[in-house]
């Protein structure tokens, strides 16, 4: 379902969006107390963790929000914007930012804040942020190598410490309300405040914390999860799995019967090589997505799923239930039969006469269909190959 | 003093998160700030030395992918809004005033010595990471990036480690 942009919110209407939320965005940072420098810093020096509080709880609950809207199928996290890690530019930039921060005591968001509720010293900031970014753009050059060294693609934290998801965002709630208990107390000693015992509200709100931290461990994303199923699933349900012979599927192509579209599982490089009337060519993964979701849920039509020997099929097939999909019928034996009996069909000299039916359906069949194949190859390219990309964000 | 008082950290934290959420659940991107202000800056190195955006490869490279049209990009609508959400809030809470604030113990120039020097580097610094704290570090660690983690532990180590350095400028 979600992202909603681009297929349910259009481009234009995103901007209005983007306007409301950042709304949002600079009322919560204000209410916060974002819009002053001395309190953005205070983290730096023990006497204000307003800052680390406010910025780990958001990122905490967002990443438990973005989890269950994974888990629950409701979010695609494949096509999310997951800002891509370049090594040395990610840790250089981030140290230059740590120190523009402590000297000028705000970031760019904030200082943004500041700046609308009067603060001139934010305002020379954003003067500042101008210049910065300007430097850079004319120093890119020089700068491009290190700008765009190591480049590790869209690497998820957990995928590097060979961590499951859940597990490692369990682990980040907790070091969340360790670092919250933390502060509290340094912060109290700093301002030589005599009260230290703790309240008992944050302690039924860590309670709480935890509780939801921890039911990230059994969220995994719907996605792994249904892989992983469909692979232990495969011996268990493959009998409500409906079949269709090759001499069936011919019998249909040859009548041209449009009730039914091939969902071919094959590798590229064969479906170029032959390619089957009426067919789109996919991958397993691919059946989360939208694109192929247009395809597999076509009113009236069978979904006659191909791959070699059926076993890819199959499982695509206990995929697709699971998925919601209807009218999923596997080719009995898989493209390598379908070969072998209908399109490979040699008569063996028997010319028509004194051969049972069977043989002289295929026989003709065979004619028919390599030709239809000759076409569809021809015609292959229009299908569209529009996919729907990873959404580009940042900043 | 008379100070308005700022709303529970945690709860701040919280629906900020929740913004988040429907902000990803929407658009599929995070939060952003900085890619608003490389888009002005892009803009107005278009208009004011069109001949030098044209060579130089920065520009050459964001204009080719925003059509040419520099501003018309997400983080510029919302950080518009960022800007009119705070000044609804700070009216609300009876905040707004034009105000130049520093520690009493340092002078006015010094102060801006430091905000503007502080914009440069963070400004610099953002270009660099592919996003500052709003666009690396908090959406960033909601979508578990990798990159974006290590941006924000960088920011705030590196903040640590040089405050030592500049704690004159505000204790």
């Amino acid at each position: 379902m979600g992202p909603l942009v681009p297929d349910i919110i259009g481009n234009e209407l995103n901007y209005v969006v983007a306007l409301i939320i950042g709304i949002a965005f600079g009322f919560i940072l204000e209410q916060a107390g974002f819009s002053t420098s001395k309190k953005l810093v205070g983290l730096f020096y023990g006497y204000d963790f307003t800052v680390l509080r406010v910025f780990f709880t958001a990122g905490v609950t967002g990443m438990i929000g973005v989890i269950a809207l994974g888990h629950f199928g409701l979010l695609d996290l494949n096509l999310i914007y997951v800002n891509p890690t370049f090594l040395w530019s990610a840790i250089i930039g981030g140290f230059i930012m740590g120190l523009g921060f402590v000297i000028g005591g705000f970031c760019p968001g904030t200082s943004f804040c500041a700046a609308a509720i009067g603060k001139t010293d934010a305002m020379v900031f954003i003067i500042g942020l101008v210049i910065g970014v300007f430097l850079f753009a004319e120093g890119y050059p020089a700068l491009e190598s290190i700008y765009k060294a190591e480049n590790w693609g869209y690497v998820r934290i957990f995928e590097t410490l060979n961590l499951s998801q859940g597990v490692f965002a369990f682990l980040l709630t907790l070091v969340a309300i360790l670092a919250f208990w933390a502060v509290t107390y340094i912060e109290k000693r700093v301002n030589k405040e005599t009260i230290l015992k703790p309240v008992p509200v944050y302690v039924t709100l860590s309670v709480i914390a935890i509780i939801i931290g921890f039911s990230t461990v059994f969220m995994p994303d719907r996605r792994e999860n249904l892989l992983a199923k469909v692979e232990k699933a495969e011996v268990l349900k493959s009998n409500e799995i409906e079949y269709i012979t090759p001499d069936e599927l011919t019998l249909r192509l040859v009548r041209n019967d449009n009730t039914l579209q091939i969902i071919d599982f094959r590798k590229k490089e064969d479906i170029d090589s032959v390619t089957l009337p009426n067919s789109f060519p996919m991958k397993i993964e691919e059946m989360f997505d939208k694109d192929s979701k247009k395809i597999l849920s076509k009113r009236s039509k069978d979904n006659i799923f191909v791959c070699y020997d059926g076993s890819i099929a199959k499982k695509a097939a206990l995929l697709g239930r699971e998925l919601g999909y209807k009218n999923i019928v596997v080719l009995e034996g898989g493209f390598n039969l379908f070969k072998d009996e209908i399109l490979n069909f040699k008569n063996f000299g028997f010319n028509g006469q004194n051969t049972d039916d069977t043989h002289r359906f295929r026989a003709e069949a065979s004619v028919i269909l390599n030709k239809k194949i000759a076409e569809a190859g021809k015609n292959k390219g229009d299908a569209g190959t529009k996919k729907s990309k990873r959404i580009i964000g940042g900043c | 003093m008379n100070e308005t008082k700022y709303m529970n950290p945690y709860l701040a934290g919280f629906l900020l998160g929740l913004l988040l959420i429907i902000t990803i659940f929407i658009t599929g991107r995070g939060l952003g700030a900085s890619g608003a202000v490389k888009s002005v800056v892009v803009a107005s190195v278009n208009s004011l030395a069109p001949e030098h955006a044209n060579t130089q490869k920065f520009y050459a490279e964001y204009n080719s992918e925003h059509q040419g049209e520099p501003l018309k990009n997400w983080l510029v609508f919302e950080l518009v809004g960022v800007v009119i959400g705070a000044f609804i809030s700070g009216l609300i809470s009876d905040r707004l005033s034009l105000k130049f604030e520093h520690s009493p113990k340092i002078r006015n120039t010094t102060r801006f010595v430091a905000a503007i020097l502080g914009g440069i580097l963070f400004g610099f610094g953002s270009q660099l990471g592919r996003g500052c704290t709003s666009g690396a570090a908090l959406s960033g660690m909601a979508v578990l990036s990798y990159g974006g983690i290590i941006t924000m532990m960088a920011i705030f180590g590196g903040a640590y480690l040089f405050a030592y350095f500049f704690r004159k400028l505000w204790i």
